[in-house]
């Protein structure tokens, strides 16, 4: 296999494969290329069938398209995987108190630790939430952490998903192709199962019903529509736990509760998993254009008739201005040191930082504030001389709405190319659900990998791929 | 469940009795066109109209002519009742009605729809032309196995089995609408060659000459096709079958209710005042007026069908 400066998790230095891969390897060994190349072409034809295909935002009269799937697994060790998921719990328990507390007394703001300016100048922040208790006590409900790898133990957080984090039907789906396609790995290697996280999700959920639900809590996932790029997702999940996935317009307040339209009238809802932003889940509260949510729906989550999950304003936690303060908010919130390590990040809107990010352009990754799947960022490396420039004036025009951080030498995972094994770099969202019951972490989650030699895009509409990851049972 | 779903499904299986009766339409009148020596156009005109986009055809065409008439119904897009269209718009509504149907179903669903776009991307050659329409009924007829065999007897298969047996009722009885005259007792004397061309072309349009050849043999004539087509319970496309069995499926969703949703009350009249009668009533009545009072009472109980259901309010 070509060599590389990052990391490789499968093979060292001296290309001797590393314990997680080894009993892959002996069975990838024996294996013939171009068996495993139909088994590639079977994977992709099993997507397509199954409708797990995405829209991309800006091209409506695009085709469906498939994000594509590389048949080597990332595998984890259980114990890499212990620490890790000890980290995870203690970041998501932090950012939980986090927001309770933004919303509340804001007692990380009167000690100092984050400046006022973050909360109160914050879009993310939602005035409409002030002094309310979401029931349970639960703000994140599902939440993904983004990890990249460096070396052997070194994890970074890159960022931190307490909206609406999505993808994790490709982690069910990306196990059961591979469970289909390779059933002889799985009886060689002990994988740790992710397919109870439908269950899970459902569980949790209901546990997190507002006190006045005696029945079983009546669940619904709301989704903006099946034009909406994520459409496959809301629907995979709402079938797989087993509950009504509904629109907005099969929504409406009915005497104190939010009630869906059934064939035979109106059935309130305890518990919504939506996948709506705050901006649109409320036409009387937010954004008066809205078609997607539900008119008066925060009128009745504040009277406590209704959980929404996650709740409403949870933005202001995966903020990536308010990233930078990670270490400081889990510290403040547990008492302990944090167990996952934050990137070194640079705040443009500070004076001193700025200046720093505009030295150094080059060498940095520069993401804007508010954005999200790797559009409208730089990667200082792989720029041109007159992108650069470009970006110096962008910078320099609104510097409140960038933060940047170094280039990070993230891992590679081999992928199975035309000419064999090749190593592409990785990234890695664990899935993690939280309810009054406690944090419960899916051992797996999603892998994404930058297909392009020597990229460091991992993002789907960018030519990002997707792996199975596999947590070995140790 | 909801209405929307019900709605969802309700269509879909509307759309996909669609696709499969207009590719049986295309079907009859190819093999009316290449086993008969005259008159060759004038059977698309029957075929079109049959499949109830004669009117829209016209529009976009000046004359009817057996390529254009072919195309239009099998893959034109801006014929909203094209085999691919019906496909496509099947798929679409399988698609939002995703959590209430099994993952066969919508696997059969959206195989059919890969296949149908794949076939359909370039204008058909009549060589190829019974190879693609197989292929196409297969697709459809999958999805209906697949219903059978993994879907729960709830009120999501009494939607699927409502939106199916409207639409074949709607096509049976336009088969009859737009033929009816070769089914009149006046219509010449029994077993004139022209008229066992058009009696074949409507039981071959219905997939119903099996049956009909078991029950009455060769020598039986306009009486008892139209006997057969509209009043025989055990024909499954015959008016008098689709009508019990949406009597069936309504009464099931209603469940143990009291008060009787309209749409029972008219599909229940649609039974008794026009299905239980004896041939001989329907011919005295006249069968163009009676298929037309059918056709009427079809889009009503339809459109009642989403008022009780709540389909959009």
């Amino acid at each position: 296999m070509a060599k590389s400066d990052s990391f490789d998790e499968m093979l060292d230095r001296d290309d001797s494969v590393r314990t997680p891969y080894k009993r892959f390897n002996e069975w990838f060994c024996k294996e013939d290329a171009a068996r495993l190349r139909s088994k590639q072409r079977e994977a992709d034809t099993l997507f397509r069938l199954t409708g797990i295909t995405f829209n991309v935002y800006g091209r409506p009269d695009a085709e469906e398209r498939l994000i594509p799937f590389d048949i080597i697994p990332r595998i984890i060790s259980g114990s890499e995987w212990y620490r890790l998921s000890r980290g995870i719990d203690q970041r998501v328990r932090a950012i939980n108190a986090f927001i309770h507390d933004i919303y509340h007394k804001q007692e990380i703001v009167k000690a100092g630790r984050v400046p006022v300016d973050m909360i109160n100048g914050n879009e993310a922040f939602l005035p409409e939430m002030i002094g309310v208790n979401p029931p349970g006590g639960i703000y994140t409900h599902i939440v993904g952490i983004d990890l990249v790898r460096t070396g052997p133990g070194d994890f970074y957080v890159l960022e931190d998903n307490a909206r609406t984090p999505s993808g994790v039907s490709y982690m069910l789906e990306n196990r059961e192709t591979m469970l289909q396609m390779f059933p002889e790995l799985f009886s060689q290697n002990r994988v740790q199962p992710v397919q109870n996280y439908p269950v899970n999700l459902r569980r949790s959920l209901a546990a997190c019903a507002p006190d006045m639900t005696n029945n079983e809590p009546v669940v619904a996932v709301l989704t903006p529509g099946i034009f909406n790029s994520a459409y496959f997702e809301h629907a995979f999940l709402a079938d797989q736990m087993g509950v009504e996935l509904v629109e907005g317009h099969d929504l409406k307040v009915d005497n104190g509760r939010v009630a869906m339209r059934t064939t035979r009238g109106y059935k309130p809802i305890d518990v919504l998993y939506r996948r709506v932003d705050d901006e649109f889940l409320d036409p009387l509260n937010f954004n008066p254009e809205s078609q997607l949510g539900v008119p008066g729906i925060m009128d009745v989550y504040r009277a406590g008739g209704i959980t929404i999950a996650n709740a409403p304003g949870t933005g202001i936690a995966d903020d990536k201005a308010i990233y930078s303060y990670m270490p400081e908010i889990v510290e403040f919130y547990t008492g302990e040191r944090p167990l996952l390590k934050n990137v070194p990040t640079y705040r443009c809107s500070e004076p001193s930082g700025l200046q720093y990010v505009l030295d150094n352009l080059k060498d940095l990754v520069v993401k804007e504030v508010h954005g999200s799947g790797g559009y409208g960022m730089l990667i200082g490396p792989a720029s041109s001389k007159k992108e650069l420039e470009s970006f110096r004036a962008k910078l320099k025009a609104r510097p409140g709405n960038y933060i940047a951080q170094p280039t990070l030498s993230l891992s590679t995972v081999p992928i199975f190319s035309r000419t064999g094994l090749a190593p592409r770099h990785v990234d890695l969202r664990p899935f993690v659900l939280v309810s009054p019951a406690g944090v419960k972490v899916t051992p797996g989650g999603l892998t994404r990998v930058a297909l392009k030699k020597g990229s460091l895009v991992v993002n789907s509409s960018q030519g990002g791929g997707t792996k199975d990851t596999w947590v070995l049972e140790d | 469940m909801l209405g929307k779903t019900a709605n969802g499904l309700f269509w879909m299986y509307r759309y996909l009795e669609r696709a499969e009766n207009t590719a049986r339409l295309i079907e009859t009148g190819e093999r009316i066109a290449i086993t008969r020596l005259e008159d060759r156009d004038e059977e698309w005109n029957s075929v079109l109209q049959s499949g109830g986009v004669l009117d829209a055809y016209f529009q976009v065409n000046e004359t009817v002519s057996k390529d254009a008439a072919i195309n239009w119904m099998l893959r034109s897009k801006d014929n909203p009742s094209s085999v691919l269209c019906c496909i496509e718009t099947a798929r679409h509504n399988a698609r939002l009605v995703r959590t209430a149907i099994t993952g066969e179903v919508w696997e059969a669903t959206n195989a059919a729809y890969m296949d149908a776009r794949s076939l359909l991307t370039r204008r058909v050659n009549e060589r190829d032309l019974p190879k693609v329409l197989r292929s196409l009924r297969q697709g459809t007829a999958l999805v209906r196995g697949m219903t059978h065999g993994t879907m729960m007897r709830n009120e999501v298969y009494d939607f699927a089995r409502i939106g199916t047996f409207l639409e074949r009722a709607d096509n049976t009885a336009r088969i009859l609408d737009v033929k009816y005259y070769v089914l009149l007792p006046s219509a010449g004397s029994v077993g004139s060659s022209i008229d066992n061309v058009q009696w074949e072309s409507i039981l071959r349009s219905l997939s119903a000459r099996g049956g009909f050849r078991m029950e009455y043999g060769h020598g039986a004539g306009p009486k008892e096709i139209t006997q057969y087509l509209v009043l025989d319970k055990r024909m499954p496309r015959s008016l008098a079958f689709c009508a019990s069995k949406l009597c069936d499926n309504l009464r099931y969703l209603h469940g143990g209710q009291r008060k009787q949703l309209p749409s029972f009350k008219q599909v229940n009249l649609l039974e008794q005042k026009y299905l239980k009668h004896d041939i001989e009533a329907i011919f005295d009545f006249g069968l163009h007026e009676f298929v037309q009072e059918i056709l009427d009472q079809l889009r009503q109980i339809s459109t009642q069908v989403e008022i009780d259901f709540r389909f959009y309010e």
